[in-house]
């Protein structure tokens, strides 16, 4: 009998709260899906410094599914403590028919397992089966090979989803039990007919706390981006704070504001619906304020996550293709030392080795016995360094301004030099631009935007400089394009170009380097080759250089790993993104969903009112989309006004600078996310209200 | 005298062929414009039923009814809406206020509804306000009101867009009888200085006393029709006593 009766309660309950339950499965699908990424078949057929990625990836998405469960156990046992307290008179009748609290909880617990069990069965289908489609994704952003296509189920995945969601519902078990035993029966039964006091705030206060918050609000915006200078990591919590009290007291004083402003406008006020809609919405803001304080802040980050994320994607992969012209750099310490005055870190080197770091790099391949027909386009040069010559000197007269704004930057490291006919092969060979020089006359090359600010400002003064007894002045006044290593991004912190007669000596090399392509003509050729330099286990040039020379495990990059790590980071960056924006949006959305559709079904009555003096359907109906309108609508306005002062944040403190125009993208990007998922909580809400207030 | 309402023949039927009940069988009457018509009948009768169909919240299984000479019973959706929004006012029983809003709103809303000026509304709620002596808790919400207080803003809320027909379904059935006498106090004013036409549906034969005509429903056909004529409260009092006596020991509510 219970049994049934809990049967019974879940098909009510499924019928008037649909959207909750699609929640559920939805966050349940989601998941699994981002749990069993690793099991993929588009995984066993990316490169190996791919599959380390996506190895990453999963272990940071697993963290973060913590998180995500969190979120998801809050919003379920939120959720159902709010359904329990509304079924008070349901509980009432059955006591008065002589049922025992132990049996409600048994009733609880059946419909909680049903409930649970439907959700995840129906949720772990939609995910198994959505993790293929998945994979494609995976598949076109990791540029995997797909050929052998097989269905494919995760275990882990499966068992991760079955124990996180287990534990939550297990939690609500216990709530429910744990609420049933502190009911009493005359409670239970009066619970409907106390007549909810309307508490009503004095509207002047209201206009004064909502302006305070406001301020307080600009306040924290302003510290966050016009003063970020002056802002330290460790006091970060107190703009956040400042934003967090502040939206609570906007909402809180929000309706009595708006009531109050446009109460006093009588031709707003007393027209069509406008004063029973912004009544309602004045009346209830009272008991929701606290949980739209928190959806605004999970949109917020929604919004945040999503572009920002979408944005660093797009930042990072940007400069990729010019920034890798050849297929392989290589560098190599020269002039090793275990003397303690001259060491440049603290490994023991052996005398191979340092009888080593005296050759071009060239040289030490071909003595590790490589075939240097693999290379083509071979060009090498070397780095020098001269003992005075160091970023504070160069950097002198702008010193004091540099060292405020970056404490932690590295004063007492040497500038690097290069003799410019050595530059010029490489340049030729990269195919950028090449320079000429007279005698005494130097360039600094740079392409690091702050620092190129920085040297700019220095080079204004025209600052000379002496090498080995010989003083050079600069050619410009400003530094100029210009890389030898190749990376991910324009990344040169500076390189000085001297002329060739320049007497610089052997023992002031720093740096041997080399740059060259693959003797390939196709791609599968070039990756071929890659491995001899790429795979740690396999090639035996690697463990010959590691034993005979410095390089060790390669100091240098290659074009394809470039292009691998950095896809494949930027395809973490957006698959995190994507999982939290979306749990976060559900999580928001399924909340405000719940409680506007169990305030309309609270508010039947009202709407019988209505009806009866005499309104017509049609503006019952729109007097309905007002409310629910606003209510979704005023935390999202106020998370997008958050998210673009926590974006420019983030940016800022990530130090990726992007223009405007570039962020676009990737705020369009978010913007149909939310419109569809936010919009599409919104008009089933809507509906589902409509449906309940008919007759 | 015009007539605002008849109601010809109309009859209203529950239930299917083989259990047909009638709620209303074969009633006609008219109710004159400024009469305050009483409707008596113990719980059951059809009186209730009735009143809906006037107001238009049921629909008739035959017969016509016609307000103002339009027939009503023709009338469908939006025409309704309107119909009623323009031409009924509506007393209930349990007032039917809505308690987000303050007095003053709740009167408000019949006229915003119908889109009249924020200026007029303002006038006439003031104006009405003052009649029902409710000035002084229109800023009030309703709970903060008594009873009495509230069923004369619902009475402010039905009168105030000037209706043709006042339906009061048990008006003082939610009222202590000091706040019921004061309430009904009121509609007399209504109906003798503003011109009110008033239908009243009650089964309390003192609440009945103040109108001018009372019908007595009894299984769905009209039982007796009794009018004050010249006579006083009192003595009409009396004479609805009778008729319940009359009708049978089923009116045991009678003061």
């Amino acid at each position: 009998m219970l049994y049934k009766l809990s049967i019974k309660n879940i098909q009510k309950s499924i019928k008037d709260y649909t959207i909750y339950f699609l929640t559920l499965i939805f966050g349940v699908a989601v998941f699994y899906m981002f749990n069993s990424l690793d099991s993929q078949q588009a995984m066993m057929e990316v490169s190996k410094n791919t599959r380390d990625i996506i190895k990453l990836m999963v272990e940071t998405l697993g963290y973060i599914s913590v998180g995500v469960a969190v979120v998801l156990g809050f919003l379920i046992v939120y959720a159902n403590n709010f359904l329990i307290k509304r079924r008070k008179k349901e509980f009432g009748l059955y006591m008065t028919l002589g049922m025992g609290k132990s049996q409600i909880s048994k009733i609880l617990l059946f419909e909680t397992i049903w409930i649970g069990l439907f959700s995840l069965i129906v949720g772990l289908l939609i995910g198994v089966f959505c993790s293929q489609l998945m994979s494609v994704l995976v598949v076109k952003l990791f540029k995997a090979d797909m050929s052998k296509y097989e269905f494919v189920f995760s275990g882990a995945a499966l068992s991760k989803t079955i124990v996180c969601f287990g534990v939550m519902y297990g939690a609500v078990m216990f709530f429910n039990t744990f609420t049933i035993s502190r009911y009493k029966l005359i409670d239970l039964l009066t619970a409907v007919r106390k007549n909810e006091k309307i508490k009503m705030k004095n509207p002047i206060a209201c206009v004064f706390i909502f302006l305070a918050s406001a301020v307080l609000l600009g306040w924290a915006y302003y510290m966050v981006t016009g003063n970020f200078e002056n802002i330290k990591l460790n006091n970060l919590w107190i703009p956040i704070l400042m934003g967090i009290v502040a939206t609570f007291f906007i909402f809180w004083s929000l309706s009595g504001f708006i009531l109050k402003v446009v109460q006093s406008r009588k031709g707003i006020y007393l027209k069509g619906n406008n004063m029973f809609v912004l009544r309602q919405i004045h009346n209830k803001i009272n008991t929701t304020v606290f949980s739209i304080t928190i959806i605004c802040l999970l949109l917020f980050m929604t919004i945040s996550l999503l572009s920002s994320g979408l944005s660093i994607n797009r930042y990072l992969t940007k400069d990729l293709e010019e920034m890798t012209p050849v297929d392989i750099n290589l560098i190599k310490q020269a002039n090793l030392s275990n003397d303690k005055n001259k060491k440049q870190s603290n490994s023991q080197w052996t005398k191979e080795q340092m009888k080593d770091s005296h050759r071009e790099i060239s040289q030490t391949l071909k003595n590790c016995n490589m075939d240097m027909n693999i290379l083509r386009d071979v060009v090498e040069l070397k780095y020098y360094t001269v003992e005075g010559l160091t970023w504070e000197r160069t950097l002198d007269s702008v010193f004091d301004s540099i060292s405020e704004q970056y404490p932690y930057l590295r004063y007492e490291t040497l500038e690097q030099i290069v003799k410019v006919s050595d530059y010029n092969r490489i340049a030729k060979l990269y195919g950028i631009k090449e320079y000429e020089l007279k005698d005494e006359e130097y360039i600094v090359l740079c392409d690091f935007d702050s620092m190129v600010e920085f040297r700019n400002m220095a080079l204004q003064e025209a600052p000379e400089i002496t090498i080995n007894g010989k003083t050079y002045k600069s050619k410009y006044d400003k530094c100029q394009e210009g890389y030898i290593n190749m990376g991910t991004s324009h990344m040169n912190t500076g390189i000085y170009l001297v002329p060739d007669s320049c007497e610089l000596k052997d023992s002031q090399i720093q740096y041997y380097f080399l740059a060259a392509n693959y003797n390939g003509d196709t791609q599968e050729e070039k990756k071929e080759i890659e491995k001899i330099f790429a795979d740690e286990e396999e090639s035996k040039l690697l463990k010959e250089l590691k034993k005979k020379s410095s390089i060790g495990e390669l100091d240098g990059i290659t074009k394809i790993a470039t292009i691998e790590s950095s896809v494949g980071i930027t395809n973490i960056i957006t698959f995190i993104a994507i999982y939290l924006g979306f749990i976060f949006l559900i999580a928001s959305a399924a909340i405000l969903a719940l409680k506007e559709l169990t305030e309309t079904s609270d508010n039947k009555q009202r709407y019988g009112i209505l009806r009866k003096i005499g309104m017509d359907d049609s503006m019952i109906h729109q007097s309905l989309f007002k409310q629910i309108g606003i209510f979704f609508l005023v935390p999202l306005c106020l998370a997008i006004l958050h998210s673009v002062f926590g974006i420019q944040f983030a940016l800022k403190l990530l130090s990726v600078h992007i223009k405007t125009k570039d962020l676009l993208p990737s705020i369009l990007a978010t913007a149909g996310f939310l419109v569809i998922i936010y919009g599409g909580y919104f008009l089933a809400t809507f509906i589902q209200s409509k449906n309940m207030i008919k007759d | 005298m015009k007539q605002v309402l008849q109601v010809q023949q109309i009859e209203k039927y529950y239930g299917s062929k083989a259990n047909l009940t009638k709620a209303i069988d074969d009633i006609s009457f008219g109710v004159d414009e400024g009469e305050f018509i009483g409707i008596m009948g113990s719980s059951g009768s059809g009186k209730t039923t009735l009143l809906n169909c006037i107001s238009t919240i049921d629909r008739v299984t035959a017969g016509h009814i016609l307000l103002n000479g339009q027939d009503i019973t023709k009338l469908k959706g939006k025409q309704l809406n309107a119909f009623r929004r323009q031409e009924l006012g509506f007393i209930f029983q349990d007032f039917n206020l809505l308690d987000t809003l303050t007095a003053y709103e709740n009167i408000a809303l019949a006229l915003t509804i119908q889109k009249v000026k924020a200026a007029e509304i303002d006038e006439r709620v003031l104006e009405i306000a003052e009649k029902l002596d409710i000035k002084s808790i229109l800023q009030k919400y309703p709970y903060q009101i008594s009873g009495g207080q509230k069923q004369r803003v619902a009475s402010a809320r039905a009168i105030i867009t000037n209706p043709k027909l006042v339906l009061a379904d048990e008006p003082t059935g939610a009222l202590d009888s000091k706040s019921a006498r004061q309430l009904l106090d009121s509609f007399s004013v209504l109906n003798q200085y503003m011109g009110a036409t008033i239908l009243m549906v009650t089964h309390d034969a003192f609440t009945a006393s103040y109108a001018n005509r009372i019908l007595f429903i009894k299984d769905g056909k009209i039982f007796n029709e009794i009018h004050k004529g010249d006579s006083s409260r009192k003595q009409f009092f009396e004479k609805i006593i009778d008729v319940v006596t009359l009708l049978g020991g089923a009116l045991n509510d009678v003061i």
